[in-house]
């Protein structure tokens, strides 16, 4: 039953008012057809028995309300999925914009999906080997895990984002993979220098890009992680395939969640944002990870830049309550040249115990991932301390903490782009590091490991 | 019959329910979506839909069930795994796969299982609400006691041991005007009332965690309530589970609220995997499962609290000690904060509603240990402890959510992000955190585990003290201008953070630790300090004393199995290294 409507009695920023509607529901699809036969979306916000409240999914530059015709579509937004999707740019609502043909859909999803039942999840546990050593060795991924990058301004979270969808692998097993990414309001040369690694990586066939730029509208933004989940949840649940989605910026789309508030006038939270900032990026971040009965996995990777690199800041605050940890930039590192900057102590992952250890990393993983923490964190604190007081006025064993950060940093952190390490090289530099240290301090490891890995022992 | 004018996120609003009541559970729509009545303006009503409201609109049907949000309490609850108004999971995925679909309607309690129903009670007994006339062996570890439902009493005049599902009649009371009610194992109970008791008493026992930072430093009591508040990161899920694993109560009721959906299953996986230590049987044999995961919807997650304390008073009732964990009150808070701003009432502090703190309170003081509500029966004892997580935004307390509940609970773990990021967990600040209950305790402590048991926990937190304020004077000065026995004082402090405080969750030996065990451990690290003190004043060197061979062995005694003996060889060799010390320095 379609309803077209020409009583369109305000437009204000991403928000336009529809009188004397009839049959209109909560959260359904419309399409807004200007004068000039233009066609845009919008979704209904609130419903009562004289008007809808409907946001607009898409600039409301140009529109007419007297002349202007809103038509109300029975169902709310859906993406058209199918496996051509693959190697296709879209652009934040979904529409082809790689000059190629309309995707012919298998079938229609509701992008918001639908919460997942908890007792049909599986729990991830399998180890995921991205070749960094400052992630494998101690913030360790797991298929099917949602892990977010905090970074800041200026800091290169697009290089470590595609250093890790090229070298992403679980050891010991084929992949049917596939890449799901969404650009939430970043620039073109953000954007583009992911098409080109992807091609650079030969990857990009298996990858469906969702772009929405800082010059395109606001609006979608809205839509656009929603739909590149929607099309995520296809390609593993139904297709089997191991997907990795990654979606940046977040920042921006929490920031256009605020603008819809504001314009709501709704009650917000903390620094504006909506109360809901956090039940609305669970709802996105929950549909990830492994489901039984399926062979497929969803790894979810939100990049966001913290505003004036403030980890309390409510977006990257709301993110840790959400994410399964996250890979945290460090603009001091990235200030001595370490490469990639990741600030280790500040770095977590929350399902790394389940996936290391003997069988899936080797048996002193663990305790050897403490110790580097704990000593990595002794250092740093040394080396406050040697700022004050000087390096000369440190204990012995202070001294060779500092020496072991220092170098900690520059071999251990500072591998760089372009190198990619085994689990096994990541352990045994460690080891090595640890090394450094009078052995009654590897208090963390079980001393049958210290015998038989620390070198010289 | 009603009609929707409004829907607007969680909240529609119906006309023409002029037979509905506050509170009233109604259904909406063509899926019969459940929703509760807010509030009311003459025939209108604000209702808080349980599922996603999208499709919805002007002109929906609206029919109130005349009936409260409820539970059904029975045996099946235990090894169960509720969403937040109690429908199973499990069985709704049997019928609609790994999505939950909206307006599924599957009964709590399995209607088909049959129970082998055992009575205690006779025909012509007089029996009133509370009093347990029959048991079911639920699980391999707990007896179910099936208790008369409140409102009723009489005398029995049927009654017969025997199978019976839920719904099957177990006995008949007939009451003195003459009114029979058929008794059967499955009752019902509003969730947001809470239970009755005869009374309630001061908390005198501690609840045994088996985490040395929280039953040495800061122990709650079985009946008391606690809240461990910290910002992301800082390990409140593991800390909440440690509790739930390895407490010693009966039966636990874990009520994930708004949070992950893989922490579920990983508890439900791990708890079906891990025996608990007392009856040898699996953890999920004692516990019950809310799982409101932050994908599902806030109206759903308002209710979870409520719906898991009720079962839990439920347990308690039949004389059980049983603990709530709820993780997390903070997305409890912001669901009532989502719901309060959809109805457009004037925010307090920070958007929260003004009724925020009270609501706040009416859930912790179902809290307590109680003599049961019963009838004639001999006194019954029960006790029910609520341990809820915050998550302060930011990690600051400062925040409306943490205050109110500090206001409320009796003990504060206090979580530090400085110590997670060094890896020191449980990291349960020593400094911030504080328990209400020592004085309540320190009887049963004395009796039970020694009266140097309080003397040490005094010593160590003395300790930890000193430290905190050397290490504030080091950070200015340095370590150089310190004495021989501020020195010690920090190895010892040390001692007391690495090798009791710190706990690994994820090693089986540590995991869990004895009462027994945790008071030798401490005893063995301030022996240490005794000792090296004395060997101070014969002028032995503080380098000389931290380099003994036995303090190394203090650092690896928490991974040690056969730790008795293991102690006591350290403690001597210790006592040895540290007199050789001495008698070497007087030779020279």
């Amino acid at each position: 039953m379609i309803r077209e409507y020409k009583t369109i009695r305000e437009v204000s920023g991403p928000l336009m008012i529809v009188g004397d509607v009839e049959n209109v529901t909560y959260d359904e699809l419309a399409e807004i057809e200007l004068p000039n036969g233009e066609i845009r979306r919008c979704k209904v916000l609130e419903i009562s028995e004289s008007e809808a409240v409907v946001q607009l999914l898409e600039s409301s530059e140009g529109i007419n309300p007297a002349e202007s015709k809103v038509r109300f579509l029975g169902h709310g937004m859906r993406l058209g999925v199918s496996e051509d999707m693959l190697g296709r740019v879209f652009n934040g609502t979904g529409r082809p914009i790689d000059g190629g043909p309309e995707v012919l859909a298998e079938k229609w999803l509701d992008v918001n999906g639908l919460p997942t039942n908890p007792a049909a999840r599986n729990y991830p546990s399998k180890f995921v080997q991205t070749g960094i050593s400052a992630i494998d060795g101690l913030n360790t991924l797991t298929l099917g895990q949602k892990i977010a990058i905090f970074s800041g301004n200026g800091l290169p979270h697009n290089q470590l984002a595609a250093q890790i969808a090229r070298q992403a692998k679980v050891p010991g097993t084929e992949s049917n993979f596939a890449i799901c990414f969404a650009a939430v309001g970043i620039t073109f040369e953000e954007s583009e220098y992911f098409t080109q690694e992807f091609k650079r990586s030969g990857a990009f066939e298996r990858t469906v890009m969702f772009t929405n730029l800082a010059n395109d509208p606001v609006a979608e933004r809205i839509a656009t992680p929603r739909i590149c989940l929607t099309a995520a949840e296809y390609l593993a649940f139904e297709k089997n395939m191991r997907v990795l989605v990654i979606i940046t910026d977040m920042t921006n789309y929490a920031e256009t969640l605020r603008e819809i508030s504001a314009a709501r006038k709704e009650i917000s939270g903390r620094r504006g944002y909506p109360v809901n900032l956090h039940s609305d990026l669970a709802a996105m971040y929950e549909r990830v990870g492994l489901r039984r009965g399926s062979e497929g996995s969803i790894t979810l990777i939100p990049i966001l830049t913290m505003p004036e690199d403030d980890i309390t800041h409510p977006i990257p605050d709301t993110t840790g309550y959400i994410a399964e940890g996250q890979i945290v930039l460090s603009r001091e590192l990235y200030g001595k040249g370490v490469i990639p900057p990741i600030d280790v102590p500040n770095s977590m992952s929350r399902l790394k115990d389940k996936g290391i250890g003997a069988g899936k990393t080797r048996e002193d993983h663990s305790g050897t991932a403490n110790q580097l923490f704990a000593a990595y964190s002794a250092g740093k604190d040394a080396r406050a301390l040697s700022a004050i007081i000087g390096e000369s006025a440190l204990s012995d064993t202070d001294k060779l903490y500092l020496k072991f950060a220092e170098r900690f940093e520059t071999e251990y952190i500072g591998q760089g782009f372009n190198l990619e390490r085994d689990i096994e090289r990541t352990l045994s530099i460690g080891w090595e590091l640890l090394s450094i240290l009078p052995v009654t301090e590897l208090k963390r490891i079980k001393t049958e490991y210290i015998d038989k890995y620390l070198p010289g022992v | 019959m009603g009609r929707i004018v409004k829907v607007s996120g969680p909240l529609i609003v119906a006309e023409g329910l002029a037979d509905a009541s506050i509170t009233d559970i109604v259904l909406v729509g063509e899926r019969r979506l459940r929703g509760e009545i807010l509030s009311m303006t003459g025939d209108r009503a604000n209702i808080q839909v349980y599922e996603e409201t999208a499709g919805l609109g002007p002109g929906a049907a609206v029919n109130t069930t005349g009936s409260v949000l409820s539970v059904e309490l029975g045996p099946g609850l235990l090894e169960n795994i509720y969403d937040g108004i109690q429908r199973p999971p499990e069985e709704i995925r049997e019928l609609t796969g790994a999505a939950l679909t909206r307006g599924v309607e599957i009964p709590a309690l399995n209607r088909e299982r049959v129970w082998d129903f055992n009575a205690t009670a006779q025909v012509g007994g007089k029996v009133a609400g509370g009093d347990i006339i029959g048991t079911v062996r639920e699980t391999s570890a707990i007896e179910h006691r099936v208790m008369i439902p409140h409102g009723i009493n009489g005398e029995i005049t049927a009654i017969q041991s025997g199978e019976y599902t839920v719904l099957d009649t177990i006995a008949t009371i007939k009451s003195e005007d003459g009114k029979t009610s058929d008794i059967t194992l499955m009752q019902k109970w509003g969730v947001r009332k809470s239970r009755p008791y005869k009374r309630k008493h001061l908390p005198t026992i501690p609840l045994q965690s088996g985490q040395r930072v929280i039953d040495t430093l800061f122990p709650i009591a079985k009946g008391g309530t606690a809240a461990v508040i910290g910002a992301f990161g800082s390990g409140k899920t593991v800390i909440q589970r440690q509790i739930a694993k390895w407490s010693d109560v009966d039966v636990v009721v874990y009520i994930g609220c708004g949070e992950r959906g893989n922490e579920m299953t990983d508890l439900l996986t791990e708890f079906t995997e891990i025996n608990d230590p007392r009856t040898g049987e699996p953890l999920i044999k004692r516990t019950v499962i809310i799982a409101n995961t932050s994908d599902m919807t806030v109206a759903a997650r308002e209710a979870s609290i409520y719906t898991g304390i009720t079962i839990a008073e439920y347990y308690r009732d039949m004389g059980y000690d049983v603990a709530v964990i709820a993780d997390s009150t903070s997305r409890w808070a912001e669901a009532l904060r989502e719901i309060s701003g959809c109805l457009d009432e004037m925010p307090g502090e920070e958007g929260y509603p003004a009724y925020l703190s009270s609501r706040l309170a009416q859930f912790y003081e179902r809290a307590g240990a109680v003599e049961c509500q019963c009838g004639g029966e001999p006194t019954r004892k029960g006790s029910l402890t609520v341990i809820g997580a915050v998550s302060p935004p930011s990690g600051d307390i400062s925040e409306p959510v943490s205050q109110a509940t500090l206001r409320f609970v009796k003990v504060f773990w206090s979580l530090d992000a400085n110590l997670a990021r060094k890896r020191h967990f449980p990291a349960i600040s020593w400094l911030n955190s504080y328990s209400l209950y020592l004085d309540n305790l320190s009887s049963w402590y004395d009796k039970n585990l020694g009266v140097s048991f309080l003397k040490n926990r005094e010593n160590a937190v003395a300790l930890l003290a000193e430290e905190n304020s050397l290490n504030e004077i080091a950070k200015l000065v340095g370590k150089d201008s310190f004495s021989a026995a501020e020195l010690l004082a920090l190895e010892t402090a040390k001692l007391i953070r690495e090798d009791y405080l710190q706990q690994d969750a994820f090693v089986d030996v540590d995991s869990y630790s004895s009462y027994d065990r945790q008071v030798k451990t401490l005893a063995m690290i301030l022996e240490y300090d005794t000792l090296a003190r004395g060997a101070l004043q014969r002028g032995v060197s503080v380098k000389d004393l931290s380099a003994i061979e036995a303090k190394t062995r203090i650092s690896r005694a928490k991974t040690v199995n056969d730790y008795k003996s293991e102690y006591e060889k350290i403690s001597a060799d210790m006592t040895a290294q540290i007199k050789a010390l001495i008698s070497g320095g007087d030779a020279e």
